[in-house]
């Protein structure tokens, strides 16, 4: 990173932004985004002051209308005297790294209201999150805001990664948006804890609900749903019409969950995700830095699945790499 | 361990206009490898200056059409300073007459880019700004 004027280090931001400073929680942010060491000490710091905040994540097709409704929901918490946090990705270009982060533009009631919006890059990562997310959540944490929304890239298949990271999934289908078939097959019936029918005020709502229960009415006889069957609501984010159901259904899936086991098994789900996304990232680190070491093209003798087996044996006989 | 990417604001302040220019910067800057964080059209000093701080930006590229310049450049440039972001430097984007281009930079303004700049101009401009010809790492 660049030098900057502020140049505290993460322990005084940490102790200023937990004092309310925004500024110390923006920078600690951006320490998480760009990793390394200072990003794993901040890692260790707000560890143990994490797990207060509801984890809530949104995801849906592009254009869904996702950061109209956490813009809606994020002005609402606000002025409801919470202390509300937005995540919202994007993707970078895989081409030149840049990116264009536009979803505050449907949040700016939000940002009036005093909601902490932060635009995040996916910077290479797959899944519709950038790696840092967790990290990220885990600052906002415990800097004391709750809840942490997260509005995954809208891209054209379904985010479902998104789920390992939250508690509580909100999934945003639009009329015409496809038809349940299309939900079910990307996975979504799985990892939605609540389904939102965005544009109501488009023709086709009635049907995009009605198929989504004919599905979810499927899956129950197959027994995938049972007990926890997602609910679906209707909203109009533009008016901002049926989010305060939204948030009703929200809280209450929170509630439900933190009430049996089910906060425990979310949270353990986050952690062993984080673990994994992490773990698969120092993979590849190691992976490339192995390859550097080896001739172009291999050795005459030797096929591809030996070569890689080969190497694959120095990787886990370790100390290849540091 | 890659670079962070430079991270920039884009508005555009006041009541007037659309903001096909706008969006045209920003695809540039994207195609330079910076991460912009879009605000678009009718924007104040106090969203711009939520967002610089909120996300924590390297740099403001405010976008005027209005020829209200020389009153709005200098209020954004105090708000932030107010606001403890002094050191995030705004670039102007507009019609600037030659000779009001003294008077901005007097207000703190670190750079004007007028209507005809090109992609390449617009680039080195928010390099510059930062001090940073070099890479970012
Ligand atoms: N008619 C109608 N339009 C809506 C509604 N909600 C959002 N929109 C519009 O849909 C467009 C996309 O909205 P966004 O909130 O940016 O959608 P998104 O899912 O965040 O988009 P990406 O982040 O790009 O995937 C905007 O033009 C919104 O104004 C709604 O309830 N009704
Ligand atoms: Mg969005």
């Amino acid at each position: 990173m660049r030098p900057r004027a502020d140049d505290r280090a993460p322990a005084g931001l940490l102790a200023a932004a937990r004092g309310g400073e925004r500024r110390a929680a923006a920078r600690l942010l951006t320490i998480v985004e760009h990793g390394g060491p200072a990003a794993e000490e901040v890692a260790e710091a707000t560890h143990p002051l994490s797990g207060g905040a509801h984890v809530v994540g949104i995801t849906g097709a592009p254009g869904s209308g996702k950061s109209t409704l956490v813009g809606v929901l994020a002005t609402r918490l606000t002025e409801a005297g919470g202390r509300p946090a937005v995540v919202a990705v994007d993707p970078s270009s895989p081409l030149t790294g840049g990116a264009i982060l536009g979803d505050r533009v449907r949040m700016e009631a939000a940002t009036a209201a005093g909601a902490f919006i932060r635009s995040v890059a996916t910077r290479g990562h797959g899944g519709g999150l950038a790696l840092s997310v967790p990290g990220s959540v885990r600052v906002l944490d415990a800097c004391g805001f709750d809840p942490i929304v997260v509005e995954t890239v809208g891209v054209g298949q379904v985010e479902v990664d998104v789920a390992a990271a939250a508690d509580t999934t909100v999934v945003v289908v639009t009329p015409g948006w496809g038809d349940a078939v299309q939900a079910n097959k990307a996975g979504l019936l799985e990892v939605a804890d609540l389904f939102v029918v965005n544009k109501d005020d488009r023709p086709g709502a009635d049907d995009a609900r009605r198929d989504l229960e004919l599905m979810l009415d499927l899956s129950e006889v197959s027994g995938s749903a049972g007990d926890d069957r997602p609910a679906v609501l209707s909203t109009t984010a533009t008016a901002g019409d049926g989010v305060d159901r939204v948030l009703a259904a929200v809280e209450d899936h929170h509630r439900r969950l933190a009430a049996g086991r089910g906060l425990v098994e979310r949270r353990a789900r986050r952690y062993d995700a984080e673990v994994r996304a992490r773990l698969g990232h120092l993979l590849e680190d190691a992976v490339g830095h192995l390859l550097t070491g080896e001739p172009a093209g291999g050795r005459s003798s030797e096929t591809p699945v030996a070569a890689a087996r080969r190497l694959a044996g120095r990787l886990l006989a370790g100390g290849e790499h540091g | 361990m890659a670079g962070t990417p430079i991270r920039v604001v884009l508005a555009k302040l006041g009541l007037d206009g659309h903001d096909r220019g706008l969006k045209v910067v920003a695809r540039i800057l994207r195609d330079a490898g910076m991460e912009v964080v879009y605000l678009g059209l009718r924007q104040t000093t106090d969203t711009i200056v939520d967002a610089v701080e909120q996300e924590d930006a390297d740099v403001v590229g405010i976008s005027m059409h209005n020829a209200g310049h020389l009153t709005l450049a200098p209020l954004i440039v105090c708000a932030l300073a107010e606001a403890g972001l002094d050191d995030v430097p705004v670039v102007i984007g507009g019609i600037v007459p030659e000779e009001d281009r003294g008077e901005l930079a007097a207000a703190g303004v670190a750079a004007v880019l007028g209507p005809g700049a090109s992609a390449a101009e617009v680039v080195a401009s928010v390099r510059a700004v930062l001090g940073a010809d070099a890479p970012t790492s």
